[in-house]
């Protein structure tokens, strides 16, 4: 059952207030705290937890887009170093970061370097990445794999542990389905080396999953969801904690299924529309530059175990920047 | 209720609407189209120009479905602020233009009969199929 605790996405009538509130323009980012298993949300600028015992932070950016440079979408560098700034106010660096996909715009090699160079500038122990289509698409992902595929099989996927929490990587935009879903694919030869990964774990092991498309089905008609996740999340229905963060959609949406809870992040180059509010999910053309800033925003995520909600509190960047930020 | 003369004459009307329409589109954005040009006798002559275009806007191929006589050439022009391709379905792939980033174009022609599905690699919702009699 689909329970969407930020905003009813199934209701194209989101009215426009209510949807600038929730939706973050650009230089953003999410942090999260992992405390005893459970996973929670903040912005940056908000109180970050200092780091005790098993406790640590990571940071999700997303869709950094390096290369576009449309309408007053034009400083999409300047904006991925904005998002970085931010982590590095941080009073406490995040131990992991995680960049979900569309790193560049057309996988050009000088796009590829600058987000290296931006992203080697973040305080922190070490970074992963996922695929986006936009660093695939060009080159059968070539480029993104020689780069950033280190460590990583097949298609660019990948697991790795951290403190008691196993973290998943999987890689939904390689094109393997040649047009004949809308929606990204998983494919059955990643599906079998996930089931496999997590066969031996615990069932009180803390799973935090990331991708670039969504692997929850939030708007078909714009390809917004992934084909076969529901076979990739059968895997994960015996864990008592699942985080699923994907990219893509250039906004904050969020659902609850059962033990797993969804969330999308938004993009630090540009903004998209809302499922169905547009002829098209193409950036959002209506936004003033001067006011492009302002609208940075952040959403604030606790995930109760307990209850396996995820409470979200919207507000905007500009409230929290941080008194060192450049 | 309306009658079904009444049906057929607005049916009509937005036929001719359409059919105006389309012949103007066509002088506008063929107007070099060789082939049509030299050659003189009727009953040889393609029913369709030797070049068409879709246009790629709004996420989606402009027209979706393109009638097509062999031999003609098709242009795909991408009006989006970001990048598409149109790649063929087909395997073997019969064609694939790359990333077409904005106002970027990708020519092919079409020399042999058939149906050709293709789709965005970037946006695989976007979906159009080139059919060459």
């Amino acid at each position: 059952m689909s329970n969407y605790i930020d905003k009813d996405t199934s209701n194209d009538g989101i009215d426009r207030r209510g949807f600038l509130k929730c939706m973050a323009w650009a230089g953003a980012g999410m942090v999260w705290a992992m405390k005893g298993g459970i996973l929670t949300a903040r912005a940056f600028g908000q109180d970050a937890p200092t780091a005790a015992g098993d406790d640590f932070t990571f940071v999700q950016v997303s869709d950094s887009h390096i290369g576009f440079n449309k309408g007053v979408y034009t400083d999409v560098v300047g904006t991925f170093q904005s998002a970085v700034s931010r982590i590095n106010a941080l009073p406490a660096p995040p131990s992991l970061v995680l960049h979900t996909g569309d790193l560049t715009h057309l996988s050009k090699p000088k796009e590829f370097d600058t987000v290296a160079e931006v992203m080697k500038s973040i305080k922190t122990q070490r970074s992963f990445f996922v695929p986006g289509e936009h660093d695939y698409f060009v080159d059968n992902g070539n480029r993104y794999l020689e780069r950033f595929g280190k460590g990583t099989i097949g298609t660019g996927y990948q697991s790795f542990d951290y403190k008691g929490v196993h973290f998943i990587g999987l890689v939904n935009v390689a094109n393997i389905s040649n047009g004949n879903t809308a929606l990204g694919v998983l494919g059955n030869e990643q599906l079998e080396w996930m089931e496999k990964d997590v066969a031996s774990l615990g069932s009180s092991t803390p799973i935090v999953v990331f991708a670039h498309v969504p692997l929850w089905t939030i708007y078909e008609q714009w390809g917004w969801g992934t084909q076969d996740a529901a076979q990739a999340l059968r895997y994960l229905k015996r864990f008592g904690s699942v985080s699923v963060l994907n990219g893509h959609i250039h906004q904050i949406l969020q659902k609850v299924e059962g033990n797993i809870t969804f969330h999308t992040a938004r993009s630090t180059a540009f903004p998209q529309p809302a499922p169905g509010t547009a002829p098209s999910p193409g950036p959002m053309k209506n936004i003033a530059a001067e006011k492009l800033r302002s609208y940075l925003g952040l959403t604030r995520v606790d995930y109760v175990e307990h209850t396996g909600m995820l409470a979200t509190t919207d507000s905007t960047l500009a409230d929290d920047v941080p008194a060192t930020q450049p | 209720m309306k009658s079904a003369t009444q049906v057929s004459t607005v049916c009509l009307a937005v036929f001719t609407i359409l059919t105006v329409h389309i012949s103007a589109s066509k002088a506008i954005t063929y107007p070099e189209a060789p082939g049509a040009r030299r050659d003189s006798d009727p009953a040889t002559q393609p029913t369709t120009q030797a070049a068409a275009t879709v246009k790629i806007e709004n996420f989606a191929f402009l027209p979706k479905e393109l009638d097509i006589a062999v031999g003609t050439t098709v242009t795909w022009q991408n009006a989006d602020d970001v990048p598409h391709t149109a790649t063929s379905k087909d395997d073997p792939q019969v064609f694939d233009s790359g990333p077409l980033d904005t106002d970027d174009k990708f020519s092919f022609t079409f020399n042999k009969p058939g149906r050709y599905a293709y789709y965005c690699k970037v946006h695989p919702h976007m979906q159009g199929v080139v059919v060459v009699k």
